[in-house]
């Protein structure tokens, strides 16, 4: 199941992006059902799957919109997506974890502050750190830029294993402007290359009782225990919640960035992808645009970060290697960068076709020929097709597939470069502007020569 | 760049003050309808263009005296060439003057150093009276200088439309959060249907109204000159440089963009060409500058030009 063949199929209902986005999404779930109830799933198996995709949809979207931001819109060549997530979700674990007092455990504490503030100051500190990397790097031609971030999100991580991050210190008393605080924290740090163990409440827990809603919602799940899933649903249930809570976020992100594009702003944004130049000289001041696109990127993506990583239980340096940045361009490219529907379905396909697909097809066809053993190493697996016996070397692919994904990925990545570069959505009008362009007064009926796009709309 | 004469030329022979052997062309509406059936490559008919009345021979009401932009001893050199050395001249309010030379003159290079492309190392261009040397080019072009470009550059993935709604100055939507926050949104929707208005009025303008939805990527190349030039003056300039704006423009819509220079010029728009094409620039400006070698070699009206020595030696003696 290719982008292409989704385009096709839905060809007909192309003009909306609801309908499209909902098509899109209903085939993937669709399919994941369907997988499931062939691996003889019950509920709660078919639940924990769901939720699964959901969240690695929401999160692959989320970023592919922030980055579409940046390259899509602007051009800006940002191959360190993963930088921004590791400083969001590290500065909210450092101001949101408990403190820990001196001397106790080798636990490394936090400033205790509640979540809802971790999570504003990593947003912040994430875009704080797109203007530190964007100042410079603005007056640098595309690919310079592109040079700088790879190497900028290495930097974090790199920071993040450091010793010397480790654990600090924290003084009893800081002057502040106005007033001194007593911070309780006595050790903060970056754990090193251990990682932070994310013992903060539970984020899900965390809004719920914010919201004045936690009591309804152990209710609920005792509901569920008592008629559906009498063996412990809170997890599932967390995880299906969270999952709409990121559907929310996805949403919000479309809207903010939506709204940019639609408007003289977003109109300003592709200039500079096509011509900075031609731009300039029309007045337009191109570093300011390109500096305030870069700094509202790299906190969406900081945030995008915070979601994916916080409800985890800890966090550790590997986990923010370059290759997540590379997954998130690939959601971009196989959604279309330019557009911001794409840049959402392209995160949904990549997620539940290339970055979790691989595994069901696996378990598929494992269920579905009840196979024997895969052979221990590739010399094994290749020594029968001498024999004419593909059988071990098939159950040795099926068994790599995790490390084969990889693979199906790049093999994905040149098709869609040879046959469709612009990608799924990347060539439709969505016109930058706030308002219909078409001729006021509606006479352009007649002059409409070029008509045949879809995508007018606002 | 043959030095025919210019009754076989199809462009309008319209100034008095420029006085060649030859007789001007009274008419030219059989030369336009000639070329569109020939020419004419993106399919529009011209033949509205032939309908225009042809401009007026005197200059009505253009103001003269004042001189927007002057330039004095701009010098830039790249490496150990010396692309522009001391040039200094000036351009007068309402009129359309020319900027010509042969290959490698500096032509270009005086263009970019004017509109802030390129930092001159010497001289001063002053513009409307206040000094403009060094400044950003999109300070320049917010003072009302606006430019076009050698090889018509436009926002491919743009639509028409969207190149043209770039243009205007001032517009609240640029503020990320104008655009963004719900109430200040509405404001930018309403600037932006004010904008709107003027946009496709230029675009009737220039007559490239059909192509509005078009990705400007996939526009001819005398289409783009023209929605280039467009988009120019939707900056609300009072001064436009254009920058070889005839070239790769076939005869009938080269007449369709002269007969839209002189139409603005008449509006008081002031301009500045840079071109190749002697006859052309003979034909229709009041003053021509002539460069040569980095170096303004002559300035006056084109029968002074057409006479000089010097200037006849560059284009046929030096390299063309």
């Amino acid at each position: 199941m290719s982008a292409d063949d989704l385009r096709g199929r839905f060809s007909g209902l192309f003009e909306r992006d609801v309908t499209l986005a909902l098509a899109v999404l209903g085939t993937i779930y669709l399919a994941y059902v369907l997988a499931g109830v062939a691996f003889g799933y019950g509920l709660r198996g078919q639940l924990n799957s769901i939720a699964n995709l959901t969240f690695y949809i929401g999160v692959f979207g989320m970023l592919a919109l922030a980055l579409n931001l940046h390259w899509g819109y602007t051009g800006l060549f940002n191959i360190g997506v993963v930088g921004f997530m590791g400083i969001g979700v590290y500065v909210t674990a450092l101001v949101s974890k408990p403190p820990v007092a001196q001397g106790g455990a080798a636990q490394v504490g936090g400033f205790g502050l509640p979540l809802g503030v971790g999570i504003v100051a990593g947003v912040v500190v994430a875009g704080l750190f797109g203007l530190l990397v964007a100042l410079p790097a603005l007056r640098l031609r595309a690919d310079y830029l592109a040079i700088v971030t790879v190497a900028f999100s290495e930097i974090i991580r790199f920071t993040m294993m450091s010793r010397t991050f480790q654990t600090f210190t924290v003084p009893d008393t800081i002057d502040l402007w106005l007033f001194t605080v007593d911070p309780t924290a006595d050790t903060v740090g970056l754990g090193g290359g251990g990682g932070l163990i994310l013992n903060y409440p539970d984020p899900l827990e965390a809004l719920l009782r914010t919201l004045f809603l936690w009591e309804p919602y152990m209710g609920f799940v005792g509901f569920v225990q008592r008629t559906l899933i009498p063996n412990n649903p809170k997890p599932v249930i967390d995880g299906l919640v969270y999952g709409i809570l990121l559907f929310v976020c996805v949403g919000l992100f479309y809207l903010l960035l939506s709204r940019t594009g639609k408007s003289p702003f977003g109109r300003v944004l592709k200039a500079i992808r096509e011509d900075e130049d031609v731009a300039n000289a029309l007045g337009k001041d191109t570093d300011r645009f390109k500096l305030t696109a870069f700094v509202l990127g790299s906190a969406l993506m900081g945030l995008g970060g915070i979601l994916w990583y916080s409800s985890r239980g800890s966090i550790t340096p590997p986990s923010f290697r370059p290759n997540i940045t590379f997954f998130v361009w690939i959601a971009l490219i196989i959604g279309g960068a330019g557009s911001n529907t794409g840049s959402f379905l392209g995160g949904a396909i990549f997620a539940g076709v290339l970055y979790e697909g691989p595994r069901y097809v696996k378990n598929l066809v494992e269920t579905a020929f009840e196979l024997g053993d895969a052979p221990g190493n590739f010399g094994e697996a290749v020594a029968p097709m001498a024999s004419f016996d593909p059988v071990p070397f098939v159950l040795y692919t099926l068994d790599s597939v995790s490390q084969l994904r990889l693979v199906i990925m790049g093999v994905v990545l040149i098709w869609l470069m040879h046959n469709r570069p612009e990608g799924l959505l990347g060539h439709r009008k969505e016109t930058a502007s706030s308002i219909d362009l078409s001729r006021p007064g509606g006479e352009d009926a007649s002059n409409a020569a070029a008509a045949a796009d879809g995508g007018e709309n606002r | 760049m043959s030095e025919s004469d210019d009754t076989t030329d199809g462009s309008t022979s319209t100034e008095e003050p420029i006085e060649n052997d030859s007789k001007p062309v009274e008419t030219d509406s059989e030369t336009a309808e000639g070329d569109s059936t020939a020419a004419d490559e993106d399919g529009s008919p011209d033949t509205t263009a032939s309908e225009r009345t042809p401009d007026t021979p005197e200059d009505a009401g253009v103001p003269t005296g004042s001189t927007p932009l002057e330039v004095e001893g701009l010098r830039r050199t790249f490496g150990g060439i010396v692309a522009v050395d001391d040039v200094s001249f000036d351009v007068e309010a309402g009129t359309l003057t020319g900027l010509i030379g042969p290959n490698g003159a500096g032509k270009s290079t005086t263009f970019n150093l004017i509109t802030g492309m390129l930092e001159p190392d010497a001289g001063t261009v002053r513009f409307n009276g206040e000094e403009i040397t060094g400044l950003q080019p999109h300070e320049i072009a917010n003072q009302g200088l606006a430019r076009t470009f050698q090889i018509a550059r436009e926002l491919e993935e743009m639509t028409v439309l969207e190149n043209m709604m770039l243009a205007p100055k001032g517009q609240v939507g640029e503020s990320l959060w104008r655009s963004v926050m719900p109430i200040t949104r509405d404001e930018v929707r309403e600037q932006e249907t004010e904008q709107l208005e003027r946009v496709w009025e230029v675009l009737d303008f220039f007559e490239i109204d059909h192509l509005a939805d078009e990705y400007a990527g996939n526009l001819s190349g005398g289409q783009r000159k023209l929605l280039e030039m467009a988009r120019a003056l939707l900056t609300d300039p009072d001064m436009l440089l254009l920058d070889e704006p005839f070239a790769g423009v076939n005869p009938s819509l080269e007449k369709r963009l002269l007969e839209h220079i002189h139409e603005l010029r008449e509006q008081g728009y002031t301009f500045l060409i840079v071109e190749h094409d002697m006859d052309l620039i003979m034909n229709n400006c009041e003053r021509v500058i002539v460069m040569h070698q980095g170096r303004v070699l002559k300035d006056g009206t084109p029968a002074e030009i057409k006479e000089s020595e010097e200037v006849i030696e560059a284009y046929l003696g030096g390299e063309v």
